[in-house]
Parts: C-alpha cells; sequence; structure tokens
C-alpha cells in the first residue's frame, strides 16, 4: 500500500506545480513572460531572435489557378488567386485583394463581426503588392486594349496565433509563384473564355500558346518584431502579442530596399531599436528566400512524376 | 538640394502653415479643427464614458476612433486610419487612471491636401488635451516625402504625394521643455529621438527612412511648440 500512494503523491505534487505554472502564466502574463525574458529565451523555448519553423505548400486548392498554403509556427494561411477575364479591361479594382478572418482561425473572432485588424491586413497587403514592382501588370494583358486579366487575390486565415501580416505575405507571394495562366480562345460572338483540356488545344483557335508563369520582379518578404524594453522578440505569437502592444512590421525586397515600415502606437521607440529590426528583416529575407525556392522545387519534381 | 524650390515655392524644411482652433463645438467635451494648409480636421472627444467595449480589457481605458471622410463611403482605408488613431492615442493616453471607462474620439476630414493622417493625428491629440484626458505626452505627427535624389521634403501636399515614389508619415513625443538650465539627460535625449508611429507607402532605401526620421525630428520640435502655446493660450481664455 505504501508502495502505491508514494507514486500519486509525487504525481499529485507534479501536477500541483504544473496547474500552478499554467495558473501563473494566465494570472500574470507580464510577469511570466518578463522571467523568461531574463534567462533570453521565450515561453515556447525560442531565443529572441529566432522566428517559427515555416513551411510553404504550393498547390493547395486545386480549383484555382494559383494556391499555396503557409504554416509560420501554429499560424495558417491560405491563398488562392483566381484569374478572369475582363473584356474590354476594367480599371485597377479596389477590392481585389481580400483578407479573410473566419470564426475558426481566432476565439476572438466572433461570427457575425469581422475582426479589427482585417481589412487594416488587406490595404497593407494590397499597398506592398502594388509599391513592391513584384507584379508586372502589362503581363497580365491579353488581347491589347479589347481583353485582360483580372486577378483575386483571396487570404484565409485558418490559425491565428501572431504575425498574421508576416503570414499572409508569404502566402500570397507564393501563390503568384504558383500561379498558371490558362490557355484561351475567342468564341463566335467575339467572347474570350478559357479553354481546359488537351483536346481543346487542337480543337480551338487560342489567344496563348501554352500556360505560361508570371515573370515576378523583386519579391518582398516581411518581418514583425515584438519590442519590450530592451527586448527585440521576433516572431511574436499571438500570446506574446496581447502582453508587449509594441510592434514593427518591416518588409524588405531582394535589393534589400525598405517596401515598407509599420509601426502602430506602442512605446516610444529609440533609432536603435528600429535599425535592429531593420537588419533583422534582412536576415529573415535571405531564409524565407530559399524556403519559397525549395518549395517550388519540390512542386515541380511532384509534377514531373 | 538645398535651394530647390516645390511647385507651391517652399523649400524643403518648409511646413505650411498651421492653424489650431481650440473647441469649436461647444457640446463635445473637447475639440479641435488642425489646419495644414488646405488639409483640414475637426476631432472631437466624447469621454471618459463609462464601460468598455467587448473584449477590451476593463483594468484600463478604452479609446475608441470614428473616422468620418470628407466624401464617398465609409471602406477600408477609413478603418485603418482608425486603427493606427486608436493604437498612437492609446500609447499616449494614461490609460490607467479611468480603468473601465471608454473615450471616444470622432474625426470629420474637412479638407484635404495632402498629409492627412498627420493632420488627423495632431488635432486628436490637442481636442485630447482640450478635453482633459490624463496624456502622458502630446504626440506630433509630420508628413515626409522622399524626392529623387534622396532629398527629403516635409509636409507633403497631394500633389507632391502623387508624384513622389515614396513618403512616411511620422509620429514623435513632443519635445520636453527644459526647465532652468539643466544639461539634458542621456534618457531625455533619447526619448525626443523616439518613434511613436511610423507608416511608410513606397519603396526607399534604408538611408532614406532615416533621413526622413532625422528631418521629421526637428521638424517635430516646431510643432510641439505650436502645440504647447495653442493649449497654453486656450488656458488661459478659459480661466478668464
Amino acid at each position: 500500500m505504501a508502495e502505491k500512494t508514494e507514486p500519486a503523491a509525487a504525481a499529485a505534487s507534479r501536477l500541483a506545480g504544473e496547474m500552478e505554472v499554467e495558473a501563473y502564466r494566465r494570472l500574470f502574463p507580464l510577469a511570466f513572460l518578463e522571467r523568461h525574458l531574463g534567462e533570453s529565451v521565450r515561453p515556447d523555448a525560442r531565443r529572441l531572435s529566432e522566428a517559427r519553423p515555416t513551411t510553404v505548400a504550393l498547390g493547395a486548392v486545386s480549383s484555382a489557378h494559383g494556391s499555396a498554403l503557409v504554416r509560420l509556427g501554429d499560424t495558417a494561411m491560405l491563398a488562392s488567386v483566381k484569374l478572369e477575364v475582363m473584356s474590354p479591361p476594367a480599371e485597377s479594382s479596389d477590392e481585389a485583394v481580400e483578407f479573410h478572418m473566419p470564426p475558426i482561425c481566432s476565439p476572438l473572432v466572433r461570427p457575425g463581426r469581422p475582426a479589427d485588424v482585417a481589412p487594416v491586413i488587406s490595404k497593407a497587403l494590397e499597398d506592398v503588392l502594388m509599391s513592391s514592382g513584384m507584379l508586372n501588370l502589362k503581363e497580365l494583358c491579353l488581347i491589347s486594349g479589347k481583353a485582360s486579366w483580372l486577378a483575386y487575390l483571396d487570404i484565409c486565415c485558418l490559425n491565428a496565433d501572431g504575425s498574421l501580416f508576416d503570414a499572409a505575405l508569404i502566402s500570397a507571394v507564393a501563390a503568384f509563384t504558383h500561379l498558371e495562366i490558362p490557355l484561351v480562345s475567342v468564341g463566335d460572338d467575339g467572347r474570350v473564355f478559357t479553354v481546359g483540356g488537351n483536346e481543346g488545344k487542337t480543337k480551338f483557335e487560342l489567344v496563348n500558346r501554352e500556360k505560361r508563369k508570371l515573370t515576378l520582379g523583386d519579391i518582398p518578404f516581411s518581418l514583425t518584431c515584438a519590442l519590450h524594453k530592451d527586448s527585440i522578440l521576433v516572431d511574436p505569437t499571438s500570446e506574446e502579442e496581447s502582453i508587449i502592444e509594441t510592434y514593427v512590421t518591416v518588409v524588405v525586397d531582394s535589393s534589400d530596399r525598405i517596401v515598407s515600415i509599420q509601426k502602430l502606437g506602442g512605446t516610444v521607440t529609440s533609432m536603435t531599436a528600429v535599425k535592429e529590426c531593420i537588419s533583422l528583416a534582412k536576415e529573415r529575407r535571405r531564409k524565407l528566400r530559399e524556403i519559397l525556392i525549395d518549395s517550388v522545387e519540390v512542386m515541380e519534381v511532384d509534377q514531373t512524376e | 538640394m538645398e535651394g530647390t524650390s516645390r511647385a507651391d515655392g517652399r523649400n524643403p524644411n518648409q511646413l505650411r502653415p498651421f492653424s489650431c482652433t481650440g473647441n469649436p463645438l461647444n457640446r463635445a467635451h473637447g475639440s479641435a479643427r488642425w489646419a495644414q494648409g488646405d488639409t483640414v480636421v475637426l476631432a472631437a472627444v466624447y469621454g471618459p464614458k463609462p464601460g468598455t467595449r467587448k473584449g477590451e480589457n476593463p483594468e484600463k481605458a478604452c479609446i475608441e476612433v470614428v473616422w468620418k471622410p470628407k466624401t464617398g463611403q465609409i471602406g477600408r482605408q477609413e478603418r485603418v486610419y482608425e486603427m493606427t488613431l486608436k493604437r498612437t492615442l492609446q500609447s499616449i493616453c494614461m490609460l490607467t487612471v479611468h480603468p473601465n471607462t471608454t473615450t471616444s474620439v470622432v474625426l470629420q476630414v474637412v479638407g484635404d491636401d495632402g498629409s492627412l493622417l498627420p493632420c488627423a493625428i495632431n488635432a486628436s491629440c490637442a481636442a485630447l488635451a482640450f478635453a482633459g484626458i490624463p496624456l502622458k505626452h502630446l504626440a506630433v505627427a509630420i508628413g515626409c516625402g522622399v524626392v529623387e535624389n534622396g532629398g527629403v521634403i516635409l509636409d507633403t501636399n497631394t500633389a507632391e504625394e502623387q508624384q513622389l515614389k515614396s513618403f512616411a508619415h511620422l509620429v514623435f513625443p513632443s519635445s520636453r521643455k527644459v526647465v532652468g538650465s539643466k544639461e539634458p539627460k542621456q534618457k531625455d535625449v533619447e526619448f525626443e529621438r523616439g518613434l511613436i508611429t511610423s507608416i511608410s507607402h513606397g519603396v526607399m532605401s534604408e538611408d532614406d527612412y532615416l533621413n526622413c526620421i532625422e528631418r521629421g525630428v526637428a521638424a517635430s520640435s516646431r510643432i510641439s511648440d505650436f502645440m504647447r502655446k495653442t493649449l497654453q493660450k486656450e488656458a488661459a481664455s478659459v480661466a478668464a
């Protein structure tokens, strides 16, 4: 009997220890975080300047012309690009980029009440994609003056765990990398329509020879850093974002120019901290570029098999 | 570069004529009409009112911003402005003085000729001060544009913003007035050169961005002097 109760008591005391840590985490989140920062580590055991593991999977949505599923730690984003023929060509549409945060992504998003941060991220994404020069809009022209492609980019957040803008930007870029413009032909009534399948190639007279990919210019990559007193936490989780109200999002392109810097409110930050964030963003860009190139290679291998 | 004049005849470091009218709305708890050239924004502050919105921290005061554009429907751009203002104002207010309350800031764009967001931030900061909401320090906002050869022009108007490849809206804390002949401490100097909010549009090099910040800090001291004088004048006229 003595042997049985001993492990039970030890288990109970161990459980009591664990419960206290979790309760401490909920009741005093700032103190919990600062005790970790004192040891230069974060609650999920990352170093301060370490980002979460990132995976990119292209072609996640088979019905879209280009799509990508990105995971940045626990944050998951699904981006898809759909092309539609517009004749005559429309002016650049204001609502071509949509960022959705459905209630599945976070307990803070209620059905029927859109998240506050969703339109802000949509607008920021649109600004970054347009101003970075990644997309050459002339490539979307079909018959000059008569018809052109209109691309709709939809990004759906599946799990919101911090650094939403970073994950959304990678997924948008990956979806455009995966994008293949479909074959089109002109019908008898002058309407342009898409043609699918192999028999379409011989039956109809095609406007474009073969399915082609867009040539992308300078690809932008972003990094969000949370700033707390003297520490800079790279790629914060949603728990860290709710405790630390100050963060900077830096977007850099491949020539190390700043595409966008967004710091909305928070504590007064010194310029040294901002410069540090910019250099961390440049480092992150190199890693993200490799991850993107690897994922493209994986997809091409899959397609040839 | 220094001698280059801009389309409206200003030199690169010159700001448009400023004006701030205190409390033009007598039903609001505090209001301000801030004009920078032809860009005019009217800000009204109501509060603190009891209760916070659902999901906000009840141990702190909450700031709610409503942005009314001059024309057109409310769309994404207005939501971006609202969030930017909310986060900026939350960082300058002392939120623990009145916990579980909501302060509403309503902004109406009367005229838009460039640098709209900096004008709105200045207007709402002045309105909060007129309403007597406890603030840690004032926020001073300025718009800087980057010209082709790397120069920086301040307080851009609409024509300049459309032509420029990139520009940034920056918000700094107002400079502290040194009382007596104390030497400024190291921390004070760092505080003055700190940044509250920064929003950039368009691609610029890192040096261009740091240049913008340098020029912005220099100009922010002029704007904060102007704000301080306006607040003192208004306080004197209320006391009289």
